[in-house]
């Protein structure tokens, strides 16, 4: 707890002061993006799925071009595609000492973008809008396009080299298909994506092992399609097997594995593409914890090589403790994009505040808790930082439609990390008779208690004569109390003493 | 498979450089060309071995503890050949003399093609996993469908040369060198169809079923169990638009390399279609370039498709 309220408080530091975090910009977003970064996906090789029509690609800035007059498009599938410097040598010549770019400050050296998406949107076509069958492709002719789905909407991210990033957000909000699409295996519906260097992208560990053969077999075969000549496979071979910790059973038949020695197979062979850029989705999630040791170790030194890493997980622990950056990721857009304490914070309250929605969603409650603003005083100026002891008032904005009860019943939670009411506040028995319109509701402390931390505003509002509930609505309005104590959430007065 | 092997790359494969896709790292913007061709070939070669690599998963999956299955394998073409012999030689008596040897000259190449084509159809679907999690050079997934069938194709083509040879026939001589145009317009024409399938068969599934229909009556649209003179005497000069099927010529020419009907012909329909050379190269031209022109397509919506794989399985 101690620590989650750290992290809580250290954001409630930059007042929230109401707003929805829109996207703000990372650290490299600065980057104006030069040369290689507007690279050309059409021009990929065509025996990868290189998406053969991203719209509109940027067109390179004079002076960028290189020697054959086009934008450079080498990298992006060139290399990843079998690109096989010999030796292992990443083709993008990754400087291995290179800074973290914490701040935007070497935004301006051109090839320190290393993945570049704009505007990236992604729509599935469902089912009942497509053509399923060649019967069907001639018959019948676009369909009405009504239930398609955007798993990203107008995606906007630039990762510099070296960078560490976590991506995250709730199951459903697009992130393996972010990666996807950063990864070159899905089209997106629009926009631009460029990435430089070798990728490796684990969005799934041993995908296309076969059962029937060998882990020997399987470890060529698998390093083959991820690109590795069998020169470099003689070569890291060894390696590979000493990383998997399975020499043992290396001339099994892998359908006598384990699902962790699997996993743990295929992170072997994973990791030893020698990526410049790493896509890393929920696979550390599996095998055990000495392997998942072994995996963050294993990323926590491509880190340490300066290799761009972006990773999802649900840990956002590990978030705050491996990533220079989070991405958050909501129905698809884009929400957070900075400070990982910050992004983290944020996506516990969201992640938090699902279960808590009332029986009717308050867009469409009869009563609407429409805002909520601190201040000292009721109508005072709005504030957001405050200190123990000192009044609060809690103001909730409702708009009251035709057909609410004629008494309304307001449960004003306080609430603190992972949703924990720190305290609750209701209007006074028999409720408030309240007509069709806006109404405030202010709801006054005198001195507040020896608080740390930012805190939100749970409203629930109830018919007052039934008990009927109307609605919840859980803001994302912070306040902060910067209490004196260093740990804890709150000051109690107590003794220590030695008996015995 | 050295067939395969030292088969042009589709087209549309970059093998040498081009400034398209082969341009330098970042950062090294003044590459020179003679690494940047380094570099291609070296993308290629994998390529080659991606593709090996395949196959030979394929075949061990296949035959994975059973040197019978594969002896089996090779030996179940020379079995039909006991049977259709009988059947039609002494039962039905077709007039087509050692009718097993002509059976088996036109059947191995056609069951090279129809093998491939039908599950190359279904490569892409069938690695669904891989697809949607890896990124590689699709293509592999039906030219390894072709490279497995041509292994089979060439180790029967073994054995019948064998069995020919054990029975004392003809076999040796200029004629057998047609092999070689025959078998480079069969692959690229099973390349060309089996790309095409693959990649429709991932958004319309139907396609593996009608395919199985269509190879069922192409069967017979090539003389394999009929003699190609049937056919000339029916159709008279209109005998080129049979011949538009570039596998009706592509058996024709590998009866006419491997079959020799020896001396007694007793009936008065022509066998083989001409008993020269020339006539066999002008229409493997044209069958080659129906077949070029087929690849081209079949490339092409095999890149166009292959970027929806993903989503679409
Ligand atoms: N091939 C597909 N066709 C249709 N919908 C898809 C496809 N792939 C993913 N989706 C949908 O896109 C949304 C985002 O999926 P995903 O990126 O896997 O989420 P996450 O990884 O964040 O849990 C989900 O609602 C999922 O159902
Ligand atoms: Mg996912």
């Amino acid at each position: 707890m101690a620590r989650h309220s750290s992290a809580y408080q250290r954001a409630a530091a930059s007042p929230p002061g109401g707003r929805r975090p829109a996207a703000p910009r990372g650290p490299v977003d600065g980057a104006t993006p030069v040369g290689p970064a507007a690279l050309d996906p059409t021009t990929l090789d065509p025996a990868i799925p290189a998406p053969p029509s991203y719209p509109g690609v940027a067109a390179p800035p004079p002076g960028q071009l290189d020697p054959w007059g086009v934008p450079d498009a080498g990298d992006s599938a060139g290399a990843r595609d079998g690109g096989a410097a010999p030796g292992g040598v990443p083709d993008a010549a990754v400087p291995l000492d290179v800074p973290r770019p914490i701040d935007a400050g070497e935004a301006d050296s051109g090839s320190a973008v290393v993945i570049q998406g704009t505007g990236v949107s992604k729509r599935f076509v469902s089912y009942s809008n497509r053509a399923t069958s060649l019967k069907e492709r001639f018959v019948r002719r676009g369909g009405p396009a009504g239930d398609d789905f955007w798993a990203l909407r107008d995606v906007d991210v630039t990762i510099g080299r070296g960078q560490t990033v976590g991506l995250a957000g709730a199951n459903g909000s697009g992130k393996s298909t972010l990666l996807k699409v950063l990864a070159g295996i899905l089209r997106p519906t629009s926009g631009q994506v460029s990435v430089q260097g070798r990728i490796a992208s684990l969005l799934e560990l041993g995908a296309g092992f076969n059962g029937e053969l060998s882990g020997r077999d399987n470890v060529y075969l698998n390093a083959s399609l991820l690109g590795l000549s069998k020169r470099e496979i003689d070569r890291l071979f060894d390696s590979i097997v000493d990383f998997s910790e399975l020499r043992h059973k290396i001339d099994d038949d892998v359908k006598h594995y384990s699902s962790g020695q699997y996993v743990r197979l295929g992170f072997a062979v994973a990791v030893h593409v020698d990526p410049d850029v790493l896509l890393v989705d929920e696979v550390l999630a599996v095998g055990d914890e000495a392997f998942q040791r072994k995996c963050l170790a294993k990323i926590a030194e491509f880190r340490a090589q300066g290799r761009t890493i972006l990773f999802v997980t649900h840990s956002l622990d590990l978030i705050e403790t491996m990533c220079d950056r989070i991405l958050v990721l909501e129905s698809g857009s884009l929400i957070y994009d900075g400070n990982p304490a910050v992004g983290t914070k944020l996506l516990r309250q969201k992640l938090g505040s699902l279960p808590a929605e009332g029986p009717v969603s308050w867009e469409y409650a009869t009563v609407r808790p429409q805002s909520v603003a601190f201040s000292l005083d009721p109508g005072g100026l709005p504030l957001v930082q405050y200190d123990p002891g000192e009044r609060l008032t809690v103001s909730v904005e409702l708009d009251v439609t035709e057909g609410a009860p004629e008494q309304i019943y307001l449960h004003t939670y306080i609430v603190g990390q992972s949703e924990v009411p720190i305290w609750m506040m209701e209007t006074p028995p028999g409720g408030l008779a309240v007509g069709p319109g806006r109404h405030i509701v202010d709801f006054s402390v005198p001195h507040l208690p020896e608080l740390l931390g930012a805190f939100a505003v749970k409203v629930h509002v109830s018919d007052a004569i039934s008990g009927a509930p109307v609605t919840t609505r859980r803001f994302e309005e912070l306040f902060g109390v910067s209490g004196p104590q260093a740990d804890g959430l709150l000051k109690v007065d107590y003794e220590a003493r030695l008996r015995g | 498979m050295s067939h395969l092997a030292d088969a042009p790359l589709p087209a549309g494969t970059p093998v040498s450089p081009s400034p398209q896709q082969a341009g330098p790292g970042p950062g090294q913007h003044a590459m020179d060309p003679s690494r940047l061709a380094r570099r291609s070939r070296a993308q290629t070669r994998v390529r080659w071995e991606l593709l090996r690599n395949l196959i030979r998963k394929d075949l061990k999956v296949k035959y994975k503890g059973s040197t019978l299955g594969f002896a089996w394998s090779l030996a179940n073409p020379m079995l039909l050949l006991v049977v259709y012999t009988f059947v039609f030689q002494i039962v039905l008596k077709s007039g087509i003399p050692r009718f097993g040897i002509y059976l088996m000259s036109g059947l191995l190449i056609w069951n090279a093609f129809s093998g491939s084509v039908s599950s190359a159809c279904g490569a892409v679907v069938a690695n669904a996993n891989l697809v949607k999690k890896v990124r590689f050079p699709l293509a592999v997934l039906p030219l390894s469908a072709v490279g497995f069938a041509a292994v089979h194709f060439l180790l029967q083509l073994l054995v019948l040369f064998l069995v020919i040879l054990l029975l004392g026939y003809n076999l040796i001589g200029t004629e057998l060198l047609l092999i070689v145009p025959a078998g480079a317009v069969a692959i690229t024409f099973t390349v060309a169809l089996s790309l095409l399938v693959s990649a429709l068969n991932v958004r319309y599934r139907d396609t593996s079923h009608l395919l199985d229909v269509a190879l069922l009556a192409w069967f017979w649209l090539n003389p394999m169990v009929y003699a190609f003179g049937l056919i000339q005497n029916r159709l008279h000069e209109w005998t080129w638009v049979y011949l538009l099927n570039p596998m009706a010529v592509v058996v024709i020419t590998f009866q006419r390399a491997i079959y020799d009907p020896g001396g007694g012909s007793t009936n008065s329909t022509p066998i083989q279609a001409d008993l020269g050379y020339e006539f066999y190269l002008e229409h493997l031209a044209v069958a080659g370039a129906i077949s070029i022109a087929l690849l081209w397509v079949g490339f092409h919506v095999f890149r166009t498709m292959q970027a929806d794989f993903a989503e679409d399985l």
